[in-house]
């Protein structure tokens, strides 16, 4: 209901907008010219947002599960962290969106460099944010292993990881945050399909509405994977 | 049974934290550590249990049986030991699942029958009081069954009657174990101690108490009086370590 409200909000801001400055509509289209884009073209933006999304899917969730593997790697093995740290330090500074063009270049034009992009993207925070969680076990409990005399895999298994759950989410939230970025990012580097390269295409002829539409089909998705995560982190209860 | 010595000098990294140390701790009794905050209470407790840390004790630290202590000693803290994410029956078993044993929930429900807590077994720590939460720790304790059990300022968190329902509740199911309790309540100490030390920098000192058994009532006169000069020494020890040399 509230969100209704807010949408409502937006909506009537955005064309008056429209109304009080009567920029010409190639340059921002009202919202009924682009619900008519929407409505309209939505074969076109259907059979690109599913390209889109796949390329999304795939690279999510082969980042969290390569972050995610990666972290757990990190927490329990010292041999890993001294070798991987500084190099996962030095990749964060590295921004990977700059890499499009070169894994553009290697992968092709087709789904692989948006799906690798995508999952390179979120790999860091992931696993930046996974790690600093697994290893901030309080030190109660870290009394608590020793006493038990809990062997590392299982001080992972059974409090670290519990312990560590909050963290996991945050990563989670950032990846859902940067994995649209980069999936277009992909698209607009060198595309023949998806919603990234609809709104390259249709900026080029002037179809602003077209634009516009392609951009609302990208936001409702980034809402659907951020709805889903938040329901993940509330609902899902740990044994 | 087992009994516990303690000999030496405690260090903390590089500086000296208790010298000459001499603690023998009855088997199957309660030896009790009193002392100012920061003298190093807390740190005998993580010694004793087995702990790591910064510090260390040029001396010995031996069982009356000569076996060695490791995984023989059971420690409870003040709070922050109980998993926020589990239930009570899973924080009661989580030693054994840590250790890769199959965990005993049916004796974990009577544990936690025993120390008051039979229908909230399904609960988790959010939604318990600090007192219960402290049954919890004190049935692990007890599923733990080890010969020696630490109490490191365990019910300082709680407020006076449900403190002195806990002493009485630790005193009464902990009973025959060789228990160590480091606290700073004279009361506590009076009522639930065998022995009792006032610890300093350069040592242990011997405490009277009364000679009644434990735990012994908090009315009684013989404890009152015993409370009374125990605070007194207390205040003492207090004014002479901040009147003296550093």
């Amino acid at each position: 209901m509230r969100a209704m409200l807010a949408l409502g909000f937006a909506l009537a801001l955005w064309q008056g907008v429209v109304w009080a400055t009567a920029v010409p509509a190639f340059i921002l289209p009202g919202p009924a010219r682009v619900l008519n884009a929407l409505w309209s073209n939505a074969a076109l933006l259907w059979e690109h947002a599913q390209f889109t999304a796949v390329n999304l899917l795939t690279g999510m969730v082969a980042g969290i599960a390569l972050g995610v593997a990666t972290a757990l790697n990190l927490a329990l093995s010292p041999g890993a962290r001294l070798l991987l740290r500084p190099m996962l330090i030095f990749a964060q500074a590295v921004p990977i969106f700059a890499l499009a063009p070169v894994l553009t270049l290697w992968l092709g034009y087709g789904a692989a460099s948006k799906t690798v992009i995508v999952m390179l993207v979120i790999y860091f925070p992931v696993t930046s944010a996974y790690f600093d969680g697994l290893m901030r076990l309080p030190a109660p409990l870290d009394d608590l292993a020793q006493q038990m005399q809990a062997p590392p895999l299982r001080r992972l298994l059974f409090l670290q990881v519990p312990n560590a759950r909050p963290a996991l989410f945050s990563g989670l939230r950032l990846a859902v945050v940067y994995a649209p970025f980069a999936v277009i990012i992909g698209e607009w580097v060198g595309s023949s399909r998806g919603l990234g390269y609809l709104m390259l295409m249709a900026n080029g002829r002037g179809q602003t509405d077209l634009m516009f539409a392609a951009l609302m089909v990208l936001a409702a998705k980034s809402l659907i994977l951020f709805w889903l995560v938040e329901k993940l982190a509330k609902d899902r209860v740990p044994a | 049974m087992t009994a516990l010595n303690l000999q030496g000098d405690l260090w903390m990294g590089a500086a000296p934290l208790i010298r000459n140390l001499s603690l023998d701790m009855p088997a199957g009794q309660c030896s009790c550590l009193l002392g100012a905050s920061g003298i190093g209470k807390s740190t005998i407790a993580r010694l004793v249990a087995g702990l790591s840390g910064p510090h260390r004790l040029e001396g010995r630290l031996e069982a009356s049986d000569g076996v060695p202590l490791g995984g023989r000693v059971a420690l409870m803290a003040q709070g922050g030991q109980l998993l926020p994410w589990a239930d009570l029956v899973q924080n009661v078993t989580i030693g054994a699942r840590l250790r890769g044993v199959r965990p005993d929930t049916t004796r974990a429900r009577a544990l936690l029958a025993q120390v008051g807590l039979a229908g909230l077994e399904g609960r988790r720590p959010g939604q318990l009081s600090g007192g219960q939460c402290q049954r919890v720790a004190l049935a692990r304790v007890l599923i733990e069954d080890r010969p020696v059990v630490v109490l490191d300022e365990p019910f300082s968190a709680l407020d006076s009657p449900t403190r002195l329902a806990m002493q009485d509740l630790a005193a009464r199911l902990l009973r025959g174990r060789t228990v160590i309790l480091i606290t700073h309540d004279p009361l506590e100490a009076v009522r639930l101690a065998d022995k009792a030390w006032l610890l300093s920098s350069h040592g242990a000192e011997r405490l009277s108490l009364p000679q009644s058994p434990t735990p012994r009532d908090y009315r009684a006169s013989q404890v009152l009086s015993a409370q009374a000069s125990l605070l007194a020494r207390l205040q003492r020890d207090m004014a002479c370590s901040r009147i003296g040399p550093a």
